[in-house]
């Protein structure tokens, strides 16, 4: 049998210039240490597909913190169904908007449930679906419509990733995947709708080790098993650190933003 | 001058649409302050996969409480939840089908709501270029019930219940109910009707800070708390 654990480089090393990568970026379960590995490995002219696009703001990157604009310069696409900058100081905002002036950024506005229906209908191998979502709005645009039953949907194409980041707690060594609280988000469906998947998780067991009723991703969906080093930059005790610090950071923010409020009153 | 209600009494108000037993999901803004008047035993969804959410940690209890956290358990918006009994966690998959199929309440904020339902509710990002739509789309799809929560008023004292919409549209016809800080307005199939107005102010004076036309419901009465 083919062993699956492996280091973040390794199981990279085979991603293709032009790949589709998708990842959850929500808070816990975002895959920072493999999104981190694939900005240094050198693809480029990424599509990038996320739930969020959240930019950092310059203090906090400068201390560590990651959002997905570390592989904003391999980008040439995002598809993205929220995007927000978490301070007006996000240097990447700018980069953003200049390189979709230019030409050599393009941006794909979903919603969180069209994101979902289209990598699942890419799991399914469904060649598309007809969804009620967006009817009536900008993303009816240039989209194809059809009347079924008397309801209007619009047709959405699946979204196959080429490579699915994935962020689990723990994982045995066949790759079969559990996930704790809201960390489990989009990474089972990403698992799932990729060709080629990759877990990275904070502790790898022997097989019977995780209950069978608990296994959320079964080891069918997962390619590579990542382990996160104990000191890496994104272990749990540094994210933890990371998150308070970024907590710390937009409390103050809104209570300055307050306080000038006030003051101008 | 007379009093409009604040953010605190909106959430207020709108918190006593549901009854124990139903499920709900609160929106950005106002919307998020309604956790804390809810009936006991409604259970709150976010989107990122969790229903039943009690308590969440602010700024101090978190600080207080750095050791009990638990780091894999947030709220759409990021904010720490507190474990509750009977809450479960789930992928976005099943959280989607919940919101989409009619077995969630949505309370959303609110930029502009049109005399048929329309909505605008999600705000262009500030790179300008990409969008904030999150899951409001399918949050007010598929709501059991759309209610919009907003001041009823601009900053710049535009309003913001109008004849048409004039921001981007995040819905068609499915708002149900609107509450602002003047007035409680449900949206029928022959338009606004104005249900409760804010205490000091009279229905007339609401029809004034509105951009489209309020039937006056027989039973109009003041907000009451």
């Amino acid at each position: 049998m083919r062993d699956k654990i492996c280091t973040a480089v390794e199981a990279l090393s085979e991603v293709k210039d032009g790949a589709l990568v998708a990842f959850n970026f929500w808070g816990p379960g975002t895959p920072l240490h493999l999104m981190k590995a694939l900005s240094e490995s050198g693809v480029k002219d990424l599509t990038v597909c996320t739930n969020n696009y959240t930019l950092r703001a310059n203090e906090l990157r400068e201390q560590g913190a990651i959002d997905a604009a570390i592989l904003l310069p391999q980008t040439r696409k995002i598809i993205v169904a929220f995007s927000g900058i978490q301070a007006e100081d996000a240097s990447a905002s700018g980069e953003i908007t200049r390189r979709v002036q230019e030409g050599t950024l393009e941006i794909e506005n979903v919603s969180h449930g069209i994101l979902i229906e289209r990598l699942h209908a890419a799991a399914m191998c469904l060649g598309g679906i007809y969804s009620p979502i967006g009817i009536g709005t900008g993303l009816e645009e240039g989209k194809e419509k059809r009347i079924i039953n008397g309801v209007e949907y619009i047709f959405q194409e699946p979204i196959t990733p080429d490579l699915g980041l994935v962020s689990a707690t723990k994982a045995d060594r066949l790759g079969n995947l559990v996930y704790h609280g809201t960390e489990r988000a989009a990474n089972p469906i990403i698992a799932m709708a990729a060709k080629y998947t990759v877990a990275e998780v904070f502790e790898i067991v022997e097989p019977g080790e995780l209950d069978p009723d608990a296994i959320v991703t079964p080891a069918a969906f997962v390619d590579r098993i990542v382990l996160i080093p104990s000191d890496d930059a994104y272990s749990k005790e540094k994210r933890i650190e990371q998150t308070l610090r970024s907590i710390k950071y937009r409390l103050q923010k809104m209570a300055e933003a307050e306080a000038a409020q006030g003051g101008n009153a | 001058m007379k009093e409009k209600l604040t953010e605190e009494l909106i959430a207020m108000r709108a918190a006593r649409e549901l009854v124990p037993g139903d499920c709900c999901n609160l929106g950005i803004g106002i919307p998020l302050n309604c956790a804390a008047y809810m009936s006991e035993g409604v259970l709150v969804q976010s989107e990122n996969g969790v229903l039943g959410y009690g308590p969440v940690y602010d700024r101090e209890s978190l600080d207080e409480n750095v050791e009990r956290v638990d780091w894999n358990v947030v709220d759409a918006g990021m904010r720490y939840l507190e474990h509750v009994p009977g809450m479960s966690f789930f992928d976005m998959l099943t959280s989607f089908v919940m919101i989409r199929s009619g077995r969630l309440f949505s309370i959303l904020g609110g930029l502009q709501v049109s005399e048929k339902g329309d909505a605008a509710i999600h705000s262009m990002s500030e790179v300008d270029i990409a969008s904030k739509i999150g899951g409001s789309m399918d949050l007010a799809w598929g709501a059991k019930r759309l209610i919009v929560t907003m001041t009823h008023c601009s900053k710049d004292g535009d309003p913001k219940i109008v004849r048409e919409l004039t921001m981007p549209v995040t819905t068609r016809k499915r708002v149900d109910l609107i509450v602002t800080d003047l007035a409680v307005i449900e949206v029928t199939g022959s338009g606004l009707a104005l249900k409760e107005f804010a205490p000091g102010w009279t229905p007339e004076e609401v029809q004034q800070q509105t951009g489209a036309t309020l039937t006056i419901a027989n039973d109009v009465r003041e907000i009451e708390f």
